[in-house]
């Protein structure tokens, strides 16, 4: 293999050797290359395969637009697919893959589309997988599935850590070439908090392609300068390998930074991100990024040896790197004469300068043959550039042997991040390009981006922009004076301003084969005109048409020349066709960046109730509720069926006594003078005089009459209240009071706050409840003193704590809540377990509540499911006639809600003890067919009942409690049965609330 | 949208620390207000292009409930305020 090596290089240290491997070959290259240099320096100018038609590709660009040398970089969880080889810097030991080829890139089969070209034109999908429907499933997809798609991600998991942080600024400067280093220099001279961010791995931009001397120091010794002031400055944050990829609103910009994707394996640091997420806020921004080059088309412009005169002279002077042996350059500016220049300077032969433009003078001064008027119309060479065709300006076509040619077609500049916010660029015939729109808020497009050209006068924009934006923020700031003499700047040589400076050509039109608009896509220019001639002439249906800009690379060089194209043929400037909207991001963001530290355990928070050690060394079952962690059922003595320990759990908590942990329900402090009368107006049913030391059960309705939620609310002391939610609703409740008391009725007296995590509560359930807690209360619980829904405080352990009781029942027996100071809770469980053991009291879990609750005809979100109104669960008696106003008082007395034929709440059981149904079951009547106009109602929740020892459920039916005793069909459509249910009370066990008042 | 929100509380806070619950409806009406008057008021809410009221809540920071003017095209915020303003002849 020859070495394409030579002198120089301002990026690279030769003192490090670095091994890496491309599609299995061992290469080396030095510190500071790119994959894209060290594959040149190696000679491999082919790198993968094209999308669509599997040409060969080679390297196009040296920067963030490279639409061709996509590859996959390492290996198992650290694989990086569609990784652009411009942009990653080379380390020791890297593994490179070329894609989509098959079985490799020298020798792919599917480059068998190439043949088949004429039918894969552009709207080629739209035409060919119409019909038959039948056929997309099975055929059309799985085909489109297998050719589509570059890379292919990796299975593992990516070991790699990600964060995401904030950053603060008076002034963020985006881009570090010459333009925006003297913005940075300037605002950190004034002492501004200044943020410059770069994509690349070390700050200069363009300038690093110079061989000019910049203050009499070649460019490379000229930025170390720069930077070692700018490090100095404790002032200036400065974001290598930072790619800012978004503008939102309010002057918030989306960074990604690559913090050690560019190291080896070893010499990660696993307790560092290797890339971290910023969020950037800008009181002003220097928008310094630049401008991309714009490709020519012409016939087998895509071949490997083609490529951006820009990217060539980076290759050359920042890389040490020859892009061939005999070079051509085609270029329509002049800009591009000075990689002419330095190939020359470096001994490379130049064989042709083909210029389209007829009298160019552009100051060019070398030896090389000089062909104006003239185009390329077609290249040869099967996997790299051997010759190509020049079309002269009297028609005669010459072949030129050539292995490498550089081609410009002029610049575009980076106009993204001032589009974000939707913004439109504007065109100017005398840039030959789409400037950044002006009236882009707390943003200044400097340097190359807004059509500035020349380090000199990049250097003095950049300075002047950051003293006027800090004039805005009341800094005064001089600009800094730096870079003020470049020998060989372009523009400062006078004999190099031409008159005609770009001469746009969007499109060869004697072409011969494949002339590519979109490299990433394999977009030609005949598919941009056959999407005219279909009608797809505006820019947003080209572009979804053929595909134009819709790869990865966003069409970052294949945009402009698609709209030049358009706009050609149409007869009307590009600035009639317009650009497509530009969105973030502005290159690819990894999912690992987005996504951050919320991945496997740490994917979302997890509440664990102060009882949840507790629960643990009893040996529960957790289920994931929302965000908490509930203890579901409690095994014991080898029970290996869940079943089997809540009917257990249930059994004896109807004959015993049970502990079960409650300490998920929300709980609201509620304070104020008005307190009352806020509590009044939230519940359906009233509140005003509930007496201290009560609780009582309160419905709280939406504003639309149906139930938003139930609970209780104890009245603690006076202007002292207490709230249960249920779990699932907690913070909702908590929201809505706080809207009711600050929007609604701020005139009110009152004060909320949430306690839930503050206490650990306890249902004690069962006949034994009250002589297992009478063991460790201190007050009297006789039936007299402390009656059902009593609520007061209460002296534990003689005094030594104080906690909260309740008597209030979920599973219908004699049961207390008991609160303590969540700190508590574990010792108070494990006290009320001691205390109850001579009653043989055991644990039990939100299923065995559960299961109580159906038993005995108790509500909650299963049946409170936004459709019903409190008359619909049999609690219309609840809602107050008498009350001026609450939430929901009006709507509830809509004619719809006191519809007769409501489906009202309803037990049902099977008639045969042996059958089972399911919840979500409709109800028919018997012998009716299964159709919608015959549906009766829905089983909402069911429960196998130990007591009973069959399936028991709550349903809502039309005619409700009328229907006690009357057969009907559970109809159950997703496992097709049928069962015959008997409609009954919802209240299966102690209709009578005897042990309730026990 | 807008990514910082000037809470009249809190200062200039990330979006991410607010809830929003939508168009601030016409008042809610008396108990004996004609039925239409309820049913704009719970139901009908415009989508206006330009100048929205909407209610935010702070739900990170302070909890109290804002009413945010804000353009639905430029996404500027022209203000904001504690809700609890808006009610005339209350105690603040």
């Amino acid at each position: 293999m020859t070495s394409f090596r030579i002198d120089g290089g301002t990026s690279i240290n030769r003192d490090d050797v670095r091994q890496f491997s491309f599609n299995g070959e061992k290469l080396s290259g030095f510190g500071g290359d790119t994959v894209a240099s060290a594959l040149l320096a190696n000679g491999k100018q082919l790198v993968g395969r094209s999308f669509k038609y599997h040409r060969p590709r080679g390297i196009l660009t040296a920067g963030a637009a490279e639409p061709n040398a996509l590859l996959t970089i390492g290996r198992d969880g650290r694989r990086d697919p569609n990784t652009r080889a411009t942009m990653a810097e080379l380390f020791d030991g890297l593994e490179a893959r070329s894609q989509n080829c098959w079985p490799n890139v020298d020798f792919d089969i599917g480059a068998v589309n190439g043949v088949l070209g004429p039918i894969l034109g552009a709207g080629f999908y739209y035409k060919t997988f119409m019909w038959p429907a039948a056929f997309w499933e099975k055929v059309y997809e799985p085909i489109i599935r297998k050719a589509a798609g570059l890379g292919r991600a990796s299975y593992d998991p990516d070991p790699g850590y990600y964060e995401k942080c904030w950053a603060h600024c008076d002034l963020l400067v985006i881009g570090a070439g010459a333009a925006g280093l003297a913005a940075a220099l300037t605002a950190g001279r004034a002492g501004a908090r200044v943020i410059i961010a770069d994509e690349g791995a070390q700050l200069g931009g363009g300038m690093r392609a110079e061989r000019s001397m910049i203050d009499g120091k070649p460019a490379d010794i000229f930025l170390g300068d720069v930077m070692g002031e700018l490090i100095s400055l404790p002032n200036v944050d400065i974001k290598s390998r930072t790619t800012i990829f978004a503008n939102y609103d309010d002057g918030v910009f989306g960074g990604v930074e690559r913090v050690q994707k560019h190291l080896p394996e070893a010499e990660i640091n696993p307790n560092r991100a290797m890339e971290r997420l910023w969020r950037i806020v800008a009181k002003h921004t220097i928008l310094a990024t630049g401008a991309e080059e714009r490709p020519i088309v012409f016939g087998g412009n895509d071949r490997p040896g083609v490529m951006m005169a820009g990217a060539m002279r980076t290759y050359l002077n920042a890389y040490g790197v020859a892009p061939g042996k005999r070079v051509a350059l085609f270029a329509n500016n002049d800009q591009a004469y000075d990689t002419a220049r330095d190939l020359e300077e470096r001994g490379i032969e130049i064989a042709a300068i083909i210029d389209p433009r007829t009298c160019p003078d552009v100051g060019y001064h070398g030896s090389a043959r000089h062909i104006a008027g003239a185009v390329v119309r077609d290249t040869a060479g099967r996997k790299g550039l051997k010759s190509i065709t020049v079309r002269h300006d009297d028609g005669r076509d010459e072949v030129i042997a050539v292995d490498a040619l550089a081609i410009s077609g002029g610049y575009s500049p980076i106009v993204h991040l001032a589009c974000h916010r939707g913004a439109r660029p504007v065109w100017s015939d005398d840039h030959a390009g789409f400037m950044p729109p002006m009236d882009a808020d707390g943003l200044t497009p400097v340097g190359a981006v807004s059509g500035v050209r020349g380090i000199v006068a990049c250097f003095n924009a950049g300075a002047n922009a950051a003293c006027d934006a800090l004039v805005g923020l009341g800094i005064s700031a001089r600009p800094a004076l730096i870079g003020a003499d470049v020998a060989g700047d372009h523009v400062n040589d006078p004999e190099a301003a031409g008159a005609q400076d770009t001469l746009p050509v969007w499109s060869v039109p004697s072409a011969r084969g494949k002339a590519f608009v979109d490299f990433q896509n394999d977009v030609t220019a005949s598919d941009i005109n056959l999407a005219m001639r279909e009608g797809y002439d505006h820019v947003e249906l080209a572009k979804r048409y053929t595909t134009n800009g819709m790869a990865t690379d966003q069409g970052k060089t294949s945009n402009v020349n698609a709209i030049g194209i358009l706009a050609e043929n149409k007869g009307v400037s590009p600035g009639d066709i317009g650009t497509t909207t530009f969105r973030p991001f502005y290159t690819p963001v990894s999912f690992g960046a987005l996504v951050g530290a919320s991945k496997g355990f740490e994917f979302q928070p997890v509440r664990k109730s102060p009882l949840h050690g507790w629960a643990a060394r009893n040996g529960a079952k957790f289920v994931e509720t929302g965000l908490w962690y509930r203890s579901s059922w409690f095994p014991k003595g080898g029970e290996t069926f869940w079943r089997d320990s809540v009917d257990r759990e249930v059994l004896n908590v109807r004959t015993n006594v049970g502990i079960c942990d409650v300490s998920t329900l929300g709980k609201i402090e509620i304070f104020g003078a008005d307190a009352a009368e806020f509590l009044n107006r939230v519940y359906c049913n009233a509140f005003l005089k509930l007496p201290v030391g009560k609780a009582r059960y309160g419905l709280m309705l939406r504003e639309d009459g149906f139930i938003y939620d139930d609970g209780t609310t104890s009245c603690l002391a006076e202007n002292h209240y207490f709230m249960t939610t249920t779990t699932a609703l907690a913070a909702g409740v908590l929201t809505h009071l706080e809207f009711c008391a600050q929007v609604l009725w701020p005139e009110l007296d009152v004060r909320l706050a949430s306690a839930t995590d503050q206490w650990a509560q306890m249902a004690v359930a069962g006949p034994k409840a009250r002589a297992t807690l009478a063991k460790i209360i201190d007050d009297d619980l006789g039936n007299e003193a402390f009656p059902f829904l009593a609520a007061r405080e209460v002296s534990l352990f003689g005094g030594k704590l104080r906690g909260r009781l309740f008597r209030i029942s979920f599973s219908g027996e004699l049961a207390y809540e008991i609160a303590v100071p969540a700190g508590y809770g574990s010792c108070v469980a494990d006290a009320i377990m001691e205390a109850g053991k001579e009653f043989d009291i055991a644990p039990y879990g939100t299923e065995a509540l559960g299961v109580m609750r159906i038993e005995k005809g108790h509500v909650t979100h299963a049946e409170i499911n936004g459709t019903v109104t409190p008359a619909d669960l049999g609690m219309g008696r609840m809602v107050s006639a008498k009350k001026d106003d609450f939430i929901g008082r009006v709507m509830n007395k809509r004619e719809g809600l006191l519809d007769a034929a409501r489906p009202l709440l309803v037990g049902i059981k099977p008639k045969s003890p042996s059958d089972r149904f399911a919840t979500g079951s409709h109800i028919l009547n018997v012998g009716a067919d299964v159709r919608l106009e015959n549906d009766q109602g829905y089983v909402t929740s069911t429960c196998h009942s130990p007591n009973l020892g069959h399936t028991i459920g709550l349903a809502l039916i039309k005619g409700g409690p009328e229907r006690y005793g009357e057969e009907v069909v559970i109809w159950n459509g997703l496992a097709g049965t049928h069962v015959t249910g008997v409609i009954c009370n919802p209240a299966f066990v102690d209709p009578e609330n005897e042990k309730l008042h026990a | 949208m807008s990514s910082l929100v000037k809470c009249p509380h809190c200062g200039l806070r990330p979006r991410e620390e607010f809830t929003i619950r939508g168009e601030v409806p016409s008042p809610r009406p008396a108990s004996d207000a004609p039925a239409n008057a309820w049913f704009d008021h719970v139901y009908l809410r415009d989508n206006p292009r330009g100048e929205h009221r909407e209610y935010w809540h702070h739900a990170g920071g302070c909890r109290r409930w804002l009413v945010l003017s804000r353009n639905t095209i430029t996404h500027d915020i022209s203000a904001v305020v504690d809700a609890s303003t808006l009610k005339a002849g209350t105690k603040s």
